[in-house]
């Protein structure tokens, strides 16, 4: 059951973040409310105002914009699905969307609401950092980006202050011949673990970048800089022979619990299977990319 | 704030229209009020049921704009100039909707009580896709769950009631 509460609905983020700073832990965004409701039902969180944003203009556009796809804070992940840009330019992007939760949640839940929220067990967060994506966060009187590996501070938490929005996401588009994935396996109605992977290749068959993150299995998703070191600047061969170490460096730095998902042992020998899977499926791709 | 404490002068409360299995409504509800409480209090459609509450299970399921949603977690008020079906929309004139029809020839069902989400969310499938593969609606029908039949008699309900669409549709 849900306790009684005000119903606030901005027109503008100005608006909406001079409500946070006046109402302060007493007032809480509200999106789609997937999860903040279930909180909110089972009295784990209490909230006396609810700010809806979803009247603010604007925040509902996915655009590419130069090479920068732009994503509101606002569509719901079945919107992102569905995305036709978004089909295009960052099919791992909208792969991930397609298998989030159930076709329920995603018609409701938003992208925003999902990184906001923090739930550890979240996909997206895990993808954006490993496609390089900036969050805008806004308030009354500024702006400023924030790179997605930073925008996580622990379970549940991020580093928006009380009287700032995420408004945008902005996801550089894919280099040429660049590839990424994001692979998650779990038996309970949210995964166990995820894994970001996002790998470019020079002209010849040496990695360019590589970029690695790891999700659900501990409190936030994080990227991996000491596994994404063992890939980087090797032939795809040498990379793949790599893998096992890499997996290893990106369990440990999981920070993996012991829980309903899983023990902490358990999800660090999943992260090794799931990268793996995913440097096999971007190569793959890239093999077949280079047969057309 | 505890319930109680907000003074009945302080209610808040939103004014909503919109349409319920075909028909113009206006309401007034408060901020906190649940989509399956309005449908299954106010307008007695019981069909809608509350069985995990966490968004789960699918037996709440109702389409909204013909998507499916779970009406245990979403407000009622974000139903202002929507589009809500629930099960006791589907037959039209007294006739049965082919998945309606369907799942009572394949014994898509045993006790029933996960049904009424299964074939909105069908309903939902089958209305953006008329051909889906047996793939296509397992990942669409995932977050349905029943816990008597086992899956196959219901995807055998949706993939005979696909194909009545299909036909009929042909036919028009």
């Amino acid at each position: 059951m849900l306790r009684r509460f005000r119903l606030e609905e901005p027109e503008s983020v100005k608006e909406a973040s001079e409500l946070l700073a006046r109402h302060g832990e007493a007032a809480r965004i509200y999106a789609g409310g997937t999860e903040l409701l279930l909180a909110m039902k089972e009295g784990l969180v209490q909230y006396e105002r609810l700010i809806n944003v979803k009247k603010i203009p604007g925040l509902d556009q996915v655009k590419l914009e130069n090479s920068t796809i732009r994503i509101g804070a606002l569509p719901t992940h079945t919107n992102l699905e569905e995305d036709p840009v978004l089909k295009q330019k960052l099919p791992a992007f909208v792969q991930m969307e397609h298998n989030v939760a159930n076709v329920r949640v995603r018609a409701v839940g938003t992208l925003g609401g999902n990184l906001c929220f923090a739930e550890p067990h979240a996909d997206p967060g895990t993808v954006l950092m490993v496609l390089g994506a900036k969050l805008v966060a806004e308030k009354a009187s500024a702006k400023r980006e924030i790179p997605a590996e930073q925008f996580f501070v622990d379970a549940y938490e991020t580093c928006l202050e009380a009287d700032e929005l995420l408004t945008d996401i902005r996801i550089p588009a894919m280099p040429e011949r660049a590839g990424a994935a994001y692979l998650k396996f779990g038996y309970l109605e949210r995964p166990s673990v995820g894994v970001g992977l996002f790998i470019d290749w020079d002209q010849g068959d040496t990695i360019a970048d590589a970029r690695i993150a790891v999700g659900c299995a501990g409190p936030r998703p994080k990227r991996v800089a000491e596994a994404e070191e063992l890939l980087k600047r090797k032939s795809t061969k040498e990379a793949a022979s790599a893998l096992a170490r890499a997996g290893e460096v990106a369990a440990r730095a999981a920070d993996a619990i012991g829980d309903l998902h899983g023990s902490a042992e358990y999800k660090e020998h999943i992260v090794g299977v799931l990268l793996k899977r995913a440097f096999q499926q971007i190569s793959q791709q890239r093999s077949s990319k280079s047969q057309r | 704030m505890a319930e109680g404490r907000l003074k009945a002068e302080q209610r808040q409360f939103i004014p909503v229209t919109f349409t319920l299995n075909g028909k113009p409504q206006e309401i007034q509800v408060e901020p906190h009020e649940l989509l399956i409480d309005v449908i299954r209090n106010r307008f007695g459609f019981t069909g809608t049921k509350r069985s995990c509450d966490v968004q789960v299970c699918g037996a709440c399921t109702v389409l909204v704009d013909g998507r499916p949603l779970s009406s245990c977690t979403f407000l009622a008020f974000e139903a202002r100039g929507r589009d809500v079906l629930t099960i006791e929309g589907l037959a039209q004139n007294g006739k049965l909707h082919p998945l309606q029809q369907a799942f009572i020839e394949h014994g898509g069902f045993q006790c029933g009580f996960c049904t009424p989400g299964m074939i909105l969310a069908a309903k939902s499938l089958l209305d953006q896709n008329a051909n889906p593969t047996r793939q296509e609606i397992i990942h669409f029908m995932d977050g349905n769950i029943c816990r008597c039949t086992g899956y196959k008699k219901i995807l055998e309900s949706i993939q005979a009631a696909a194909k009545t669409l299909r036909q009929r549709g042909s036919r028009v």
